[in-house]
């Protein structure tokens, strides 16, 4: 709306009855812009119906200008909640509505609870529509977390999960380093209804992780999500020949190392026995200056505190932490 | 102070505060009083906080409180949690929670819990571990956290625990530095620490630290001066700051200053804004930065101002 053609609402015909109500909280503004007039007009007579309770048409319409000039205020939302509510408004079409102005405001509380809010009374109705809109979302941010947040409600409640974790593999070949990705992922291999639950996928998405790994072993998350599989079995971990190849290919690559020997550090502290080619790798990545360790663990922590000087407090910790070797 | 604009921040905050009528202000006129908590906090850190007109301010806090005794972010509008947590809190800097109806604000508070123990934010029902640590905040700021379920609440956050330790908005959802700070701090308000795994999140928290010094809200996202609080505080609460590297995030923190202007942005060279400020210096007291005011890290207040709550 050009401003040069807005009518303002104290000319219009259909406002002819309404006394504007300002803001109370400071003194007049100066010389207010052009934006900024039609924004204290539209607000003005948004008080005005909001005080009066007026749940009618005009109101609804005048929600829609005021949300379209500031989508961030919340009693504006609420209050058209109630007109949708007062005037049995067809909620499709207002999702239509909502559509329209979540693309400037992809972050916004206010526009993602009053979806929620429809999607609730729409019920299965909307499965498809919502599951498609967080795509489109994820088109121009992948990791929005509202977004993560309302799909994850739509799977729960309404269902669709048959598509799932195709969509999470889909997201991480465009960019294997969404956390959300790999969060959903997760989601959907311990929640779905449709798949056998973790422990019947754990060993074809340890598969699945270990290419990851291997790809980009700078990549915090499938680190992360290949210690979750084994959540609540660690010794499986320690016993999964899978787990201590990857960390040998890694070290051995030498590209980035301070996930792998994270990973192996962890596996040491579970009682894990290193094999001669992976205290070799290990050896190989020890400076001169360090001196020799026979337990190897601490020469892990040693390494680490170099190669990752920004947390050096931690890997010290861990090196004080260590079970005791027995030589 | 050192590199710090202590002075520049101090004036950008009050002359952000006069401003009424310019588009920043008047498109945040709904959460103002959330603007208000945060810049007089920081301007208390700052040492400045008799520079403010405490009556007046006050006055419009209580003008913000609706018939139910939530509060709204503003005159005039609908009151939610987020909104009552900062209003007690901007009394609790003025000295003036007695001015409030306890029981009209706190009941409120509790009538917005769950069957599940987890809060809704307003009577619109959404739900959100942040909702949780407000509601648990604001109550044992008015000495009557035994008003609502504690076990409850207490059991819905642990549901909301991911397996690398860290906490979502819900159970399931991403672990998020902003959500777990929520969720640490209302564990140790309600004196639960005991459900958080320090190690494994301490260790989470720590890897947010990134080569530029500065702190990120998950992996592989870009450093925030807003996480310099939300990771550092919950670092704090588990005992494992010492996992950062401290001197390396202060200067981050200090990079992202508009020494001439006043006022800190979320990253070096971008706009400033009362939100990023405050983030930034309550970061850096929480880093024990020259003699800034200290501040709780689970209350997000002064110390001294917690201290004349819990030790009347």
């Amino acid at each position: 709306m050009e401003s040069e053609q807005r009518v303002p609402l104290s000319e219009q015909e259909e406002w002819s009855d309404v006394i504007p109500v300002t803001q109370n909280d400071g003194p007049n503004p100066v010389v207010p812009i052009a934006y900024s007039e039609e924004f204290s007009e539209t607000m003005d007579y948004f008080r005005a119906v909001y005080l009066a309770d007026e749940r009618s048409p005009r109101s609804l319409k005048l929600t829609a200008l005021a949300i379209r000039l500031n989508a961030g205020n919340y009693t504006v939302w609420q209050f058209r909640r109630l007109i949708l509510e007062a005037l049995n408004v067809n909620l499709n079409e207002e999702l239509d509505f909502v559509d329209s102005i979540s693309s400037n405001n992809p972050k916004n509380y206010q526009i993602w609870h009053h979806r929620r809010w429809l999607a609730e009374k729409l019920g299965k109705g909307s499965l498809n529509r919502e599951l498609e809109f967080t795509r489109t979302i994820f088109q121009q941010d992948a990791k929005n977390y509202h977004a993560w947040s309302h799909r994850q409600w739509v799977l729960q409640n309404l269902g669709g999960w048959e598509n799932e974790l195709a969509y999470c593999q889909e997201l991480l070949e465009e960019d294997v380093f969404n956390n959300s990705a790999w969060n959903q992922r997760y989601f959907v291999v311990t929640k779905s209804p449709l798949l056998g639950g973790l422990e019947s996928m754990r060993e074809s998405e340890v598969s699945y992780t270990v290419e990851a790994i291997i790809a980009n072993p700078e990549n915090e998350s499938p680190w992360r999500y290949l210690r979750g599989l084994y959540k609540g079995s660690m010794q499986s971990l320690v016993n999964d020949p899978q787990v201590s190849s990857v960390c040998l290919k890694v070290l051995t690559a030498n590209n980035y190392v301070v996930f792998a020997l994270s990973m192996l550090l962890d596996l040491l502290s579970l009682g894990y026995e290193p094999s001669q080619e992976l205290k070799h790798a290990i050896d190989a990545l020890t400076l001169e200056t360090q001196p020799p360790d026979s337990d190897i663990a601490k020469t892990v922590c040693s390494v680490l505190e170099k190669v990752d000087f920004m947390r050096v407090n931690y890997w010290k910790w861990r090196k004080s932490s260590l079970p005791a070797q027995t030589v | 102070m050192g590199e710090l604009a202590a002075d520049a921040h101090v004036k950008y905050i009050l002359a952000v505060e006069k401003r009424k009528d310019d588009f920043e202000s008047v498109v945040t006129e709904h959460l103002r009083i959330n603007g208000a908590y945060w810049g007089l906090t920081t301007v208390d850190i700052l040492g400045k906080l008799e520079a403010v007109d405490r009556e007046e301010i006050v006055a419009w806090v209580m003008k913000c409180q609706h018939e139910s005794g939530g509060f709204g972010g503003n005159i005039g509008h609908d009151p939610h949690l987020l909104y009552t947590l900062s209003a007690v809190q901007i009394l609790a800097l003025f000295d003036r929670i007695n001015v409030l109806d306890i029981d009209k604000v706190s009941n409120y508070i509790v009538g917005l819990q769950n069957e599940d123990g987890s809060f809704s934010g307003d009577i619109w029902g959404e739900i959100d571990t942040r909702f949780s640590y407000v509601a648990i905040c604001c109550l044992s700021l008015l000495r009557c956290l035994d008003k609502i379920n504690v076990e409850k609440a207490v059991s819905y956050i642990v549901s909301c625990k991911n397996l690398d330790g860290g906490f979502g908005c819900t159970p399931g959802a991403e672990s998020h530095a902003g959500q777990i700070f929520c969720c640490v701090g209302a564990l140790a308000i309600t004196g639960s620490l005991h459900h958080v795994d320090k190690d494994l999140l301490g260790w989470w928290l720590c890897e947010r630290q990134v080569k530029s010094g500065g702190l990120n809200g998950r992996p592989e996202k870009l450093p925030d001066v807003c996480y310099s609080w939300w990771v550092l505080s919950s670092l704090i609460i588990i005992d494992r700051v010492h996992w950062i590297d401290k001197e390396k995030l202060v200067r981050f923190i200090l990079d992202c200053q508009d020494k001439e202007n006043g006022g800190i942005s979320d990253r070096p060279d971008d706009a400033v804004d009362v939100f990023h400020t405050y983030f930034g210096v309550a970061g850096l007291s929480l880093l024990e930065y020259s003699n800034l005011k200290a501040i709780d890290p689970a209350y997000a207040l002064p110390v001294d101002v917690v201290n004349r709550i819990f030790l009347k």
